[in-house]
């Protein structure tokens, strides 16, 4: 599968009170959810993003609260992938978990620009700069979870299979 | 043998008889818990799944705690939609209404949680729990979805790091302090995908509630879990309260550490964490003049009973500085019952705090005080990111209750020595 989109960038250790606020959790629909999305980290991002965009974050992004809508306030607000260097351990799980695709790519986000046409190869995980012709490879993802994003997540993957 | 506490307790937890970090393993969940705001995803992506069978309900724990007492029409209806799916499916470990309190104070004192537990929670700061010797990890709803349909969850084996606190610790220094400290030295990713287990000579000497307060701020490091192996204080606090057997683990001598780090208590004086990360860590005496709006003293953090008393004993006979609003939230009913019956209500209310029922609420900017553009509050809390109490243009800095309290009179960040001298 390949990712295609414009790069939306952010610092190290954006937390999920960042990617959305507390104040916003007394709904779990996605519509509403999106409105919100990195409103604390910039608030012009929901009116800018675009179906297919990518977020190119620095170290520890989803860091703070386990709360799942951050993933599905991504997911609804169109990003395609997030690419970090390193991500909080919940919002790497519950990204997996959900089906949002998430790469753990050391260098990319030094080698990207606000706006740069990124291409992501999920198979191989190799991230294309294309504005600059760089490139970047992402950490191979484990077996286990490459098969809940093949069954499109966790619950999906225990319907199938009759077991996590 | 050289097993972790964490790695024998993953063992005993799995059908796999070795294992490597790294690996991805099936565990089986002795402990399932949310809340009002997890919950209804959880509910959701369990219906979703279509098996419509709940294993084991008496493993399920939900605690309305969050956005309660209900602040609005939108947390009302989530509220009466886990409310609904708890009696339906006969979860007798739901607590709402008087018999709520914020979950990670209120678990270990009903007793639900125990050492040697394999315990998720659709809550980062379920951490906590490692504090009873039990290995206990934050998720997600859909994690938590999954255990309710088959008990089992899905973890990478971590590797852990070992954190020793010698040496004595010093006047008004807890474990909020030593935690913060901690942080401040190896980063909120210090601990990233880690277990982190703490101990020694200064560790032993701490009660439980100071325990629970330093694997609480497991996840502040980015870490997996926060395990404090169970010692006799630990055995002593879970007996009365346990309503099932549990095992007591402890690292071998030659365990395996990814890395070892030695801390001297005798150096460490009370910790204040700067916006807008629990990293930005300074002691007291670094701290400088910072003028506040709102002091809050409660949370899963340091809301129990003891950090009332502490609190309580340096606000007693003093009044709260003019203009500053001081609020208290007594953790649970329990710890609301007890501050009562000591005498330290009456203290905080003397003295002109806000009393407020159990709830989580100030915390994560929910309700119950929140901040407006501009201002500053010192917290008992946790998080101190941007917004999270409020309005982002608002800060906030994080403390254990000592400095809270002496911070409440004076108006300004102050060591607790200022004002009981």
């Amino acid at each position: 599968m390949i990712f295609r989109g414009r790069a939306f960038l952010f610092g190290d250790d954006i937390d999920t009170d960042a990617i959305i606020p507390a104040r916003y959790l007394t709904t779990t629909d996605p519509d509403e959810l999106k409105k919100h999305c990195m409103e604390d980290a910039d608030p012009g991002f929901p009116s800018q993003v675009r179906s297919g965009d990518i977020i190119v974050a620095g170290k520890n992004f989803g860091c703070g609260s386990s709360r799942e809508h951050a993933p599905i306030a991504i997911k609804a607000a169109g990003i395609s992938c997030v690419i970090a260097p390193s991500f909080a351990r919940i919002f790497f799980r519950n990204s997996f978990n959900m089906g949002l695709p998430i790469f753990e790519t050391a260098d990319a986000s030094k080698g990207i620009n606000q706006g740069d046409l990124i291409e992501v190869d999920a198979d191989s995980g190799r991230v294309t700069n294309l504005t600059t012709g760089t490139q970047f490879l992402s950490r191979p993802i484990p077996e286990f979870m490459q098969e809940l994003i093949e069954d499109g997540g966790l619950i999906e993957h225990i319907r199938k299979r009759g077991t996590i | 043998m050289d097993r972790t506490i964490a790695e024998k307790i993953l063992l005993e937890h799995t059908h796999t008889k070795e294992f490597s970090p790294g690996d991805i393993i099936r565990v089986n969940v002795d402990v399932a818990l949310a809340n009002d705001i997890t919950a209804p995803l959880a509910i959701q992506a369990f219906e979703a799944g279509g098996t419509g069978r709940i294993s084991r309900p008496d493993s399920i724990v939900f605690v309305l705690d969050h956005f309660t007492p209900n602040k609005d029409i939108a947390s009302a209806n989530q509220c009466r939609y886990v409310r609904e799916f708890a009696k339906k499916h006969g979860i007798m470990n739901f607590y709402d209404a008087g018999r709520c309190g914020v979950e990670h104070a209120l678990l270990p004192e009903e007793g639900l949680v125990l050492p040697g537990d394999f315990i998720i929670g659709a809550d980062s700061h379920t951490c906590t729990y490692g504090a009873l010797g039990a290995f206990s990890t934050g998720v997600g709803s859909t994690d938590l979805a999954a255990a309710i349909m088959t008990r089992q969850a899905w973890i990478k084996v971590p590797e852990s790091m070992k954190f020793i606190f010698n040496g004595e610790l010093q006047p008004w220094v807890g474990g909020k302090d030593l935690m913060l400290y901690l942080i401040g030295d190896i980063g909120v990713d210090g601990a990233l995908y880690r277990v982190m287990e703490i101990e020694g000579r200064a560790i032993s000497e701490l009660d439980l509630s100071n325990r629970l307060t330093m694997s609480n701020m497991a996840i502040e490091a980015g870490g997996k879990a926060g395990i404090i192996a169970a010692d006799e204080k630990t055995q002593d606090y879970v007996k009365p309260r346990a309503k099932r057997p549990f095992t007591v683990y402890r690292s071998d001598p030659d365990a395996r550490y990814e890395s070892i780090r030695e801390y001297d208590c005798s150096l460490i004086e009370p910790q204040v964490a700067f916006p807008h990360s629990p990293e930005n860590t300074r002691g007291i005496s670094e701290v400088g003049e910072v003028w506040l709006d709102q002091v809050f003293i409660g949370s899963c953090t340091n809301g129990r009973i003891e950090d009332l008393r502490i609190a309580a004993g340096i606000m007693r006979g003093k009044t709260v500085a003019r203009d500053l609003r001081c609020l208290i939230l007594p953790a649970t009913p329990r710890v609301f019952r007890e501050a009562e019956d000591e005498g330290l209500i009456k203290i905080f209310l003397e003295a002109g705090a806000i009393l407020g029922p159990p709830s989580c609420g100030p915390c994560l900017g929910g309700h119950l005080g929140i901040l407006a553009r501009g201002e500053k509050a010192l917290a008992t809390t946790n998080r101190n990111f941007v917004g999270r109490m409020g309005d982002p243009a608002s800060d906030v800095y994080l403390c254990g209750p000592a400095v809270a309290a002496a911070s409440a009179i004076t108006g300004r960040i102050s060591s607790p020595s200022e004002v009981m001298s």
